[in-house]
């Protein structure tokens, strides 16, 4: 029997797995969740799992693995335990997409590079800082080539959980390739800044670009204000807090001008509050990602009809 | 009361009002300086910590792997310590500031964040670095909240703990009460790191060693963030007047400020308008250039960007906020003016946010 459906598993009851959770239950698309598997029994992910009646381990990858029916699998653990995890979900010919800063298979962000990793069994999707800010260097890159990008991110203390507090090189590390690979300036940086400031402050990105040579402001503004809308698509709440500006500034190569672009990404509210943009923003790429896997898979089992 | 052991941060503090442009020239007359003064521990890396060179808080003029490996060039007896603000710098450039000559790394956080520093003490201490826990805006919290904060690192392996007063806001009993709660929770040693904005700087410091600090920084003319610390050679003079002096040479100090570092200052720090601002409001001292560059900008006062941030609670590195906030300042006052509205009075209004 062809299901209609694909069937995924989430690895990690953390923050970012149970915001995963809560996206597939409210609006499932061609994915069906199967399973969520964490370590922790106690684990308020896990106990949300069981009241919405979804299948839960607390076994970590194990039961994942003893299910052939699994397609899908995502990642929500830490950068270390993908690394052990990312080799028997290749064994297990299982499709992995990775939310941590492992970044064992390639970097996809959706809107700049979604179909080009299609034939992969382990894609990457960098940090959530990455998927906010690599789409608009991307834009910057398509209007003139970039020479240097460097992002700033902060984000609430509650919403930064134990899995990104332990990998936080990898985060800053992992996300400046991301910017290289993906939103292809020749170096990157990547700052992240926790606030512990109660109400939380909503998830805010700056992003400066620095082009090779002279590039057109106007082309930049509306490349960017496309991008911006192309990425709204998926997470409503990703919006500029003014235009693009530019800023001289003293750099490595004399004064120069540099685009400052302000980012805030309001959340979904799906499993932590809206001001988790953070969590809404990994998970809604990961969201999009499964369903391009999904919508693959499903059309290679028609084909064997 | 014990004589303090002394840092001296002039080369890593001070790199804020240099713009992070010192030379490899002027590293070494410093460091040699303070080395030949009897200082023991010379902090030397970008002023917000290794990998600081950025577009936010403005790039090195020259490598600070190159400043590191010329400041231990010239040291006999001092040890070279490095700053390292996890979310900016990683344990790659840690490493290489130790293939440079660094024996000291000061860890620093959030003083709300101290659980990011796990992984970074944890490969100090197997580098065989001596490693210190920088706990920043300490003002923000209260005594016992930061014991909590410093057991953690404490348990990652710190062999001291500072108390770091970024905002320059406290005043002697906030020091104390902050020392007095680590020394008595804590097994290990505990540091203070003043910022003179509101003219404590010294005070503070004695206030943090009559309440059993073991290490105090200080900068040659007080050159840092803000208004500046504690100058190493005013410390050095009242520690001996106290009979606490740990073996400084305080007419080597002296000089060293007088000849050394205050010719290569751009201007002296001192709790001008804008820095007694940054006290007052409870913000990063190292806002204080990028604020006033915004002001200009905007044409705002930048007292009035300060405050702002310190109501919307902004912490260490968040420079990038300023920007936000002189936006949305300019665009109130813009939207005040279109409607024909006369203005608030301004020294009214601003006290109102406090």
């Amino acid at each position: 029997m062809i299901s209609d459906r694909v069937k995924v598993a989430i690895l990690g009851s953390g923050n970012i797995g149970s915001d995963l959770m809560c996206k597939l239950l409210r609006k499932p698309g061609l994915m069906e969740l199967a399973l969520l598997a964490g370590i922790d029994p106690a684990s308020d992910g896990l106990a949300r799992a069981r009241t919405e009646g979804v299948r839960t381990s607390s076994q970590g990858i194990t039961e994942i693995l003893e299910d052939p029916d699994i397609k899908i699998v995502f990642e929500a653990t830490s950068a270390k335990a993908h690394v052990r995890h990312a080799k028997l979900l290749r064994e297990a010919n299982k499709i992995a997409i990775d939310l941590t800063p492992a970044a064992i298979g390639p970097y996809v962000v959706p809107p700049a590079n979604l179909g080009e990793h299609i034939d992969q069994m382990n894609v990457n999707l960098i940090t959530c800082g990455g998927q906010a800010t690599i789409p608009l260097v991307y834009a910057v890159s398509r209007t003139a080539p970039v020479r240097y990008a460097e992002m700033v991110s902060t984000v609430a203390s509650k919403s930064a959980g134990p899995g990104t507090r332990q990998n936080i090189d990898e985060f800053t590390f992992t996300t400046a390739r991301g910017l290289e690979a993906v939103g292809r300036a020749e170096h990157a940086k990547a700052i992240i800044i926790l606030n512990p400031a109660e109400p939380p402050i909503l998830m805010r990105n700056t992003v400066y670009v620095m082009p090779k040579g002279d590039f057109n402001e106007q082309d930049v503004v509306a490349s960017v204000e496309k991008m911006v809308a192309e990425v709204q698509e998926y997470v409503p709440g990703y919006r500029l807090k003014s235009e693009p500006l530019f800023d001289l500034r003293d750099t490595p190569d004399g004064r120069k001008t540099v685009i400052v672009i302000l980012l805030e990404v309001e959340g979904a509210g799906d499993y932590l509050p809206k001001y988790a943009g953070n969590l809404d923003i990994m998970t809604s790429a990961a969201y999009r990602v499964g369903e391009m896997f999904a919508q693959k898979i499903l059309s290679s089992q028609g084909a064997l009809v | 009361m014990k004589p303090p052991r002394i840092t001296d941060s002039s080369l890593r503090d001070g790199s804020h009002p240099m713009r992070h442009q010192f030379t490899r020239d002027q590293i070494r007359a410093v460091a040699k300086a303070l080395d030949e003064a009897g200082v023991p521990v010379i902090e030397v890396s970008h002023g917000d910590g290794l990998a600081g060179s950025s577009i936010q808080y403005g790039f090195s003029g020259t490598s600070e792997m190159d400043l590191i490996a010329e400041a231990r060039s010239v040291c006999k007896q001092a040890k070279i310590a490095v700053l390292l603000l996890p979310g900016i710098g990683t344990v790659k450039e840690l490493k290489q500031a130790v293939d440079c000559g660094a024996h000291v790394v000061r860890i620093a956080t959030q003083c709300t964040e101290a659980d990011v520093s796990q992984q970074h003490f944890g490969i100090a201490r197997k580098l065989g670095l001596e490693t210190v826990g920088f706990l920043m805006m300490a003002h923000m919290r209260p005594p016992q909240f930061l014991l909590e904060q410093a057991k953690l690192m404490e348990s990652y392996g710190a062999n001291c703990i500072y108390i770091v007063d970024s905002a320059g806001a406290m005043l002697p009993q906030d020091a104390a009460e902050r020392v007095k709660a680590l020394k008595e929770g804590l097994s290990i040693q505990v540091g203070f790191h003043a910022h003179n904005n509101l003219g404590l700087a010294i005070g503070n410091s004695l206030a943090a060693l009559e309440a059993g600090a073991e290490q105090i920084d200080g900068c040659l003319r007080g050159l840092g963030a803000g208004a500046g610390n504690a100058p190493t050679e005013l410390l050095a003079t009242v520690l001996d007047r106290m009979g606490l002096n740990p073996g400084l040479n305080i007419y080597k100090l002296a000089d060293a400020a007088e000849y050394v570092i205050a010719p290569m200052m751009p201007y002296q720090p001192i709790p001008n308008r804008d820095a007694i601002t940054i006290g007052y409001a409870g913000v990063y001292s190292t806002f204080l250039l990028h604020a006033r560059r915004a002001g200009e900008r905007y044409n705002i006062d930048p007292r009035d960007i300060l405050v702002e941030l310190g109501r919307r609670k902004a912490m260490a590195g968040q420079e990038d906020w300023i920007l936000d906030v002189a936006q949305d300042l300019a665009k109130a006052r813009d939207q005040q003016k279109a409607s024909g509205k006369t203005p608030a009075k301004d020294s009214q209004e601003r006290t109102v946010y406090a």
